[in-house]
């Protein structure tokens, strides 16, 4: 049950980030981007990491691709215009993404053993635990990050402030 | 799981959806019913006694309509947007639990599945749930949807960041995520009269969550993405037939969820006195919920009678520099004061 449901959502991500690249109106690939974001919360949900799988979808599929979409509708962006695909990337592309991610399969298999690869139910989610884990043993990178993106914020206003 | 249980969780899913609908057709007659007192008229009253089957005369109206799909619009997700509006606005319902604990076979019979992180299940639909609306905005083609659908997605997404804060205080009260924890985190009485409901060591969080909530789910005086005097009807302007009842029976079930939140997080869900005979017991916690679940649905429709709507940037000011720093102080108040009292 559970590898025919991974196999499901593997194949609706994998499918839906190939739709995001062929299709050539901005809404339509960001409805894509969203579709990938909840067949990986799926997936994240099958490991048993409950909580991960719901950030996911409130922080990713939720709040940043409202604003994606929000943004594209304000500019009324319109379905984008193709050149002619290069030479290079015609004949090369498809053998290059295969040789791209055979490498990394094969490094993931030399670096993972088998035996050792993550299992259905793996991370029994307890929200506690993630919040134990991040106030106690991971408490400077968690603020670290905080502040990092407090900086952003700031940033963002004094660009996006008008010049007086 | 044997084959019983599994058909016997189904009958329950279909149970619940069932009742569900008809809450949600019956508030729509609810609410017109008690605008109309409101404002000195009487409201339905052809259909059935004091108007009560008006309900069904709507979706057997609504049902035979003819469906009218505008030549510009961009078809796949302007049919795709209705259903995702109603399917969002519905799922929330897998987790709310209606009543104690109570098994039989073992399965639950108040609740469709109490997930561990319920609250959390939620909220995350509730940040899907706006997809329908924008996209159902923008896929329409026409002026008037765009806006509408802009200016949900916009006061969606303030809305949201106070309704997470104002409710992490109940959290931090009741340390769990599971919707029937948080509940049964709240029964009992203090000083033997007052009930330990959230709402009155949270009374600030109650404030935030009731206004964010009423913002989030569009009504009034928050309803500028349908604001009919500038934009017609909104985002479903250009829906007709089953389509545009859809995105109705979304808007009511939405108020329906965001009481029963407000009802399990800060009222204490179905805890409320108890007596009688063990038969009366059983069905008495039901009622209570219904009881402050009704209350809430009641509020809707008296402010919508009251009050007038904002304007655009006096809700967003309202959202982002009133109601996310008041619910951010809570939070640090609340935090704090628990720091102490356990420390």
């Amino acid at each position: 049950m559970y590898q025919l449901l991974f196999f499901v959502f593997a194949a609706a991500a994998v499918g839906f980030a190939v739709n995001l690249l062929a299709q050539r109106h901005p809404i339509h690939s960001a409805l894509s981007l969203i579709g990938v974001m909840a067949s990986l919360a799926s997936l994240y949900l099958m490991l048993g990491a409950e909580f991960i799988a719901v950030a996911q979808v409130i922080v990713y599929a939720g709040a940043i691709m409202v604003l994606f979409v929000f943004v594209i509708m304000l500019l009324n962006a319109a379905e984008e215009e193709r050149t002619d695909r290069s030479r290079l990337a015609r004949w090369m592309g498809l053998p290059l993404v295969l040789v791209l991610l055979s490498a990394i399969t094969a490094i993931l298999y030399r670096q993972v053993p088998p035996d050792s690869m993550v299992r259905f139910g793996d991370f029994p989610g307890q929200t506690a635990e993630i919040g134990r884990r991040l106030f106690l043993q991971f408490l400077l990178p968690f603020e670290v990050v905080s502040i990092l993106i407090l900086v952003a914020i700031i940033g963002a206003v004094v660009l996006a402030r008008k010049e007086t | 799981m044997s084959l019983p249980v599994l058909g016997f969780i189904l009958a329950k899913i279909v149970v619940v959806l069932a009742v569900l609908l008809t809450t949600v057709a019956y508030a729509v007659w609810f609410e017109r019913k008690l605008l109309a007192h409101m404002q000195s008229r009487w409201g339905p009253t052809r259909v059935g006694p004091h108007g009560l089957l008006q309900p069904i005369a709507d979706a057997i109206k609504l049902l035979t309509k003819e469906d009218i799909i505008p030549s510009g619009v961009f078809r796949l997700v302007y049919l795709l947007a209705p259903f995702l509006a109603l399917v969002t606005a519905l799922l929330s319902f897998a987790v709310i639990p209606y009543g104690p604990s109570r098994q039989v076979a073992g399965v639950d019979l108040f609740q469709i599945s109490d997930l561990d992180i319920g609250l959390l299940f939620v909220l995350s639909v509730g940040s899907m749930g706006v997809y329908g609306f924008v996209l159902a905005g923008w896929s329409s083609n026409s002026k008037y949807s765009l806006l509408g659908g802009l200016r949900s997605s916009a006061q969606m997404i303030s809305y949201e960041l106070a309704i997470g804060l104002s409710v992490v205080g109940v959290l931090l009260l009741s340390g769990s995520l599971s919707l029937r924890a948080i509940v049964d985190a709240q029964a009992g009485a203090a000083w033997g009269v007052l009930p330990r409901w959230n709402i009155f060591p949270q009374f600030v969080g109650f404030g935030c969550f009731l206004v964010a909530a009423i913002a989030e789910t569009n009504r009034t005086p928050f309803d500028l993405p349908e604001a009919e005097q500038e934009l017609v009807a909104g985002y479903h302007t250009e829906y007709s037939s089953m389509k545009f009842a859809m995105f109705f029976m979304a808007e009511y079930a939405n108020m329906l969820t965001a009481s029963c939140m407000a009802t399990l997080l800060f009222l204490g869900g179905w805890h409320g006195p108890l007596f009688g005979p063990a038969a009366l017991q059983a069905v008495l916690p039901l009622f209570w919920f219904a009881l402050k679940v009704f209350c809430f649905m009641f509020l809707y429709v008296w402010l919508r009678a009251t009050l007038p709507r904002f304007r655009y940037d006096q809700l967003m000011a309202f959202g982002w520099k009133f109601l996310v720093p008041v619910a951010m102080g809570n939070l640090i108040l609340t935090s704090f004061v628990i720091a102490v009292w356990a420390g």
